[in-house]
């Protein structure tokens, strides 16, 4: 064990001392952030909406008055079918339309709950979550003063129907993919690189012929990376909360635990590739080649599965990095639990258990 | 100017900030003479050969190579010496024929003149065998020589050789310096530097240099006899300590 | 026996790197392995370091087998490689302290072993490895080897590219370490290291030429070598070459060294000889043979 800590310490000792490294290995997950964030804008003020109102009845009104009232909305137009909505869209006359059901009062007097649909036009992502929050903001308020003293609560259901962009990509989309990615870049190229680099001094022979256990090489050398890359994906959530108020809907302890199961399948990865690859040289092209951009154009982070062509969606299918996407943005924008992702957690453990096997497996006592 | 002297320098000085790492170096040499540059690592043997050869710029002193002086006439300098170093010789992943061909031309030799002078090049060496292979799988000895002749293929006046037979087994080391007797022989100027004594004690002239200066200057056996030494190993090791 | 080597062979494809080689190194020997770049000395090395499997052939280190005891042997040698391996961005006593730990001992429990050496590079214990001298590199890299107190050192061209004063100390460093008794197997491409060794094997392409001491190998020498040497040594070369009785005509340094076929070999003859070929300032006398000498009539 002594030995081991040993070897952690070092690790940390060229971690530390290589500080170019050490600042892109920080400075870029923020750089990453900002640069995504502040390429979009999320604040809005009297954006034009239209209203689809089929009760027309007293609570209805309210609920207009209030949200005309806002210096955010202003009202536009009032129509009367639903096939206008597609209309004022195309005409570019407003940003979101609001459909109220038939029987608003009756329905929330007598079954206490009703239902109001936010239908935007995701072409503008950003701005078209921003509306549907504070629409849902003024719908709250309202429902609070509503609920003053009453035994059972009034609920007023809002459905957000986003249209022409229903994938709605914005800076809360390209969390994820950038947390998956710098966490790829780290764990994986790093500790091939590192690996490989004491291969290239001459280091790992001497480390060889001791009695250090080879796995405790490898261990050694994954743990420091492991705390860098929870450092960096902690770093990229907070950025994300506070900076850009992203709602982050699901647990985040949830969040961590398929973080650190990401994090271990790239670190395998690396190993994996610091076995084939003599020099530093070879396993950063590799790394970059064969990790990072299956990473950036099949993981759908930046083009989405769904749009590629069908060899390309299967081959989606084998990069970790695909479902460890999907696990994210469940739970951060969905904010589901594991009943939803279990079964892309189980494939990104298997992976994970495949990864690491393959590595032992290849991994060599002796030279060659 | 003297005829004669290929390389005539004179307080030629380099710094590097506060650094002297060559501290006006004064020497000469003649023409077909095989003369030795040697010191130990970091003594500034490189920074001064850098300096002879045009690729870095002098501080102070003036420094006249094959007829050019090496402020003004880095470029003539260039094209008038050849070069090989231990470290870098050939392409491992072109054949024989193709880093012939592809040194020759850096040179600006004709086509005609390339193929002529590869064809004897080969002959004399005896690889006409492996003339079509990658150097990558020759012996290291057929290596050097080969490389040797490669820095000779434009007939410069005077060839400068960094290290040149580390390593290399006894016989294939005869065999190389019996080449470099040979193209002494015929005029051309060989510059040797290396901090393998024994190398030193083939040269006709060597110089020590020690902490950027030079501390000695003459053939290996005055020097030996100067210094009560048996080879110009000892030499060196009472020369470093004082 | 310390070190036991029998009939091994080992090739990368085509090549023969190291063919039916086999000798014994006795406990507490300071053992030569002399040859050039590419005679097969680190692969050698790299077999009995148990870095390497041998495709024929056995071999025992401190009485380990080196493919079933491979563990064991990594716990009682001590190896340095032929580049200098240690961690630059790593201070002197950094590295010293990641390899005691490495081996599971401490600095302070091996001193005494390694004292000599270290307090030479004590001064500069906390500037990183890699701002050292090629000297200073080499005794650290040394003190790295030997922390752990090793039956066996296992040295690959310690002195390379390392000046003519840090050679000489450095050959007094092993001797030191030899008389502690540790056996010691160390590589070099300097024939004039050999003479420093108990005994030496001279080695080539792959094979051993000769097994001994390096008196005996010298003495095993057939012929009485002359030191020839002339105004003009390429013209005196060639003139010897040319000349029929000659045996091996070989520069050396200052001097050509001359072997003559006939055992009853006058000068006299030879210089008269020489002097119808127009070399001028000939001088001829008897010189000793030296282990390149040797070697070079060895490989022939």
């Amino acid at each position: 064990m002594k030995r081991f800590i040993g070897f952690v310490k070092k690790e940390f000792y060229h971690i530390f001392r290589d500080r170019r490294s050490l600042f892109i290995l920080f400075g870029m997950p923020i750089a990453q952030i900002l640069l995504f964030g502040f390429a979009i804008t999320n604040e809005i003020n009297n954006v034009d909406i239209a209203v689809l109102d089929h009760s027309k009845d007293a609570t209805t009104k309210e609920i207009i008055y209030k949200i005309s009232a806002s210096k955010y909305f202003s009202i536009k137009q009032m129509i009367t079918h639903e096939a206008d909505i597609a209309s004022v869209f195309e005409k570019g006359q407003v940003k979101a339309v609001l459909n109220f059901e038939n029987d608003f009062s009756k329905n929330l007097i007598n079954d206490h709950k009703a239902t109001i649909q936010i239908v935007t036009d995701a072409t503008d992502p950003n701005t078209a979550n921003t509306i549907s929050n504070y629409v849902n903001a003024i719908l709250q308020q309202y429902q609070l003063e509503l609920n003053k003293g009453t035994t059972t609560p009034y609920q007023i259901v809002s459905q957000t129907r986003m249209v022409y962009n229903p994938e709605l990509k914005s800076v809360y989309m390209f969390v994820p993919g950038v947390m998956t990615i710098i966490l790829m870049l780290v764990s994986a190229m790093m500790t091939s690189i590192s690996i490989t680099k004491e291969k290239e001094l001459g280091t790992m022979e001497i480390l060889l012929v001791s009695p250090i256990n080879p796995f405790q090489v490898i261990i050694g050398k994954v743990v420091p990376y492991i705390f860098l890359s929870v450092i960096n994906a902690i770093v990229i959530v907070l950025l994300s909360i506070f900076i850009f108020h992203m709602p982050v809907q699901g647990s985040l302890f949830l969040l961590g635990l398929e973080s650190v199961l990401f994090i271990v399948s790239a670190l395998a990865l690396g190993i994996l590739i610091s076995t084939i690859s003599k020099t530093q040289q070879t396993a950063m092209m590799i790394s970059l080649m064969g990790l990072m951009l299956p990473v950036i154009l099949l993981s759908g982070f930046i083009f989405p599965i769904s749009s590629m062509p069908v060899p390309l969606q299967i081959i989606s299918n084998i990069i970790p990095a695909k479902w460890f996407i999907i696990i994210i943005k469940g739970i951060m924008l969905k904010g589901v639990g594991i009943q939803y992702i279990w079964k892309e957690t189980l494939i990104l453990l298997g992976m994970t258990v495949f990864f690491i096997a393959l590595s032992v497996k290849k991994y060599k006592i002796r030279l060659e | 100017m003297d005829n004669d002297k290929v390389i005539q320098v004179e307080g030629l000085t380099k710094m590097f900030g506060d650094f002297t790492a060559v501290d006006a170096i004064t020497f000469d040499v003649k023409k077909g003479e095989i003369f030795g540059f040697l010191g130990a690592n970091g003594a500034g043997k490189t920074t001064a050969m850098k300096m002879l050869i045009g690729i870095s710029i002098p501080t102070a002193g003036t420094a006249n190579v094959a007829g050019f002086d090496v402020f003004k006439q880095a470029e003539d300098i260039k094209k008038n010496i050849g070069y090989m170093s231990q470290k870098f010789a050939l392409y491992d992943d072109l054949t024989v024929k193709e880093n012939i061909t592809f040194f020759g031309g850096i040179y600006g030799l004709s086509r005609n003149v390339i193929k002529e002078k590869s064809d004897v090049l080969i002959t004399e060496l005896g690889l006409q065998k492996v003339a079509n292979q990658l150097v990558a799988s020759l012996p290291l000895g057929w290596k050097q020589k080969l490389s040797f002749s490669v820095a000779l293929i434009h007939d410069p006046k005077i060839v400068f050789l960094d290290e040149p037979t580390g390593g290399v087994d006894p016989i294939t080391r005869r065999q190389f310096w019996e080449m470099i007797y040979k193209a002494a022989n015929e005029g051309t100027t060989v510059f040797v530097t290396t901090h393998y004594m024994d190398e030193a004690e083939y040269c006709d002239r060597v110089s020590i240099m020690v902490n950027g200066k030079i501390e000695a200057l003459d053939t290996p056996k005055k020097l030996k006899k100067q210094f009560n030494a048996a080879t110009m190993n000892d030499v060196f090791l009472k020369l470093a300590r004082g | 026996m310390s070190i036991s080597v029998s009939n091994i062979s080992k090739s990368y494809d085509a090549v023969k790197a190291l063919q039916d080689i086999s000798f014994e190194v006795k406990s507490g020997e300071l053992f030569g392995l002399i040859g050039p770049d590419g005679a097969g000395k680190t692969s050698l090395f790299r077999i009995l370091t148990t870095l390497l499997l041998a495709n024929e052939g056995t071999a025992t280190v401190a009485g380990f087998d080196v493919v079933k005891d491979y563990k064991k042997i990594r716990n009682s040698v001590g190896y340095m490689p032929g580049k200098f391996s240690l961690y630059q961005d790593l201070t002197v006593e950094e590295n010293l302290t990641f390899f005691a730990t490495t081996f599971g001992t401490t600095i302070q429990e091996n001193y005494d072993l390694i004292q000599e050496i270290y307090v030479q590079i004590e001064p500069f214990k906390n500037r990183r490895a890699g701002k050292l001298s090629g000297g200073m590199k080499q005794k650290l890299a040394l003190c790295c080897a030997l922390i752990h107190k090793p039956k066996v050192l296992f040295l690959d061209e310690p002195t390379t590219g390392v000046d003519p004063v840090s050679r000489k100390e450095f050959w007094e460093m092993l001797k030191r370490l030899q008389q502690k008794g540790i056996t010691i197997l160390v590589s070099t491409p300097y024939m004039d290291e050999a003479a420093l060794c108990d005994r030496i094997a001279l080695i080539q392409d792959g094979k051993i030429l000769q097994i001994d001491t390096p008196q005996a190998i010298v003495k095993h020498y057939p012929k009485q070598i002359y030191n020839v040497s002339a105004t003009n040594t390429y013209e005196l070369t060639n003139a010897l070459k040319a000349y029929e009785y000659s045996h091996s005509v070989y520069p050396f340094g200052e001097f050509v060294h001359y072997t003559d076929q006939r055992s009853d070999f006058n000068p006299t003859e030879l210089k008269a000889y020489l002097e119808s070929k127009n070399l001028s300032d000939l001088v001829i006398e008897k010189t000793k043979v030296t282990i390149e000498d040797t070697f070079m009539e060895l490989a022939k």
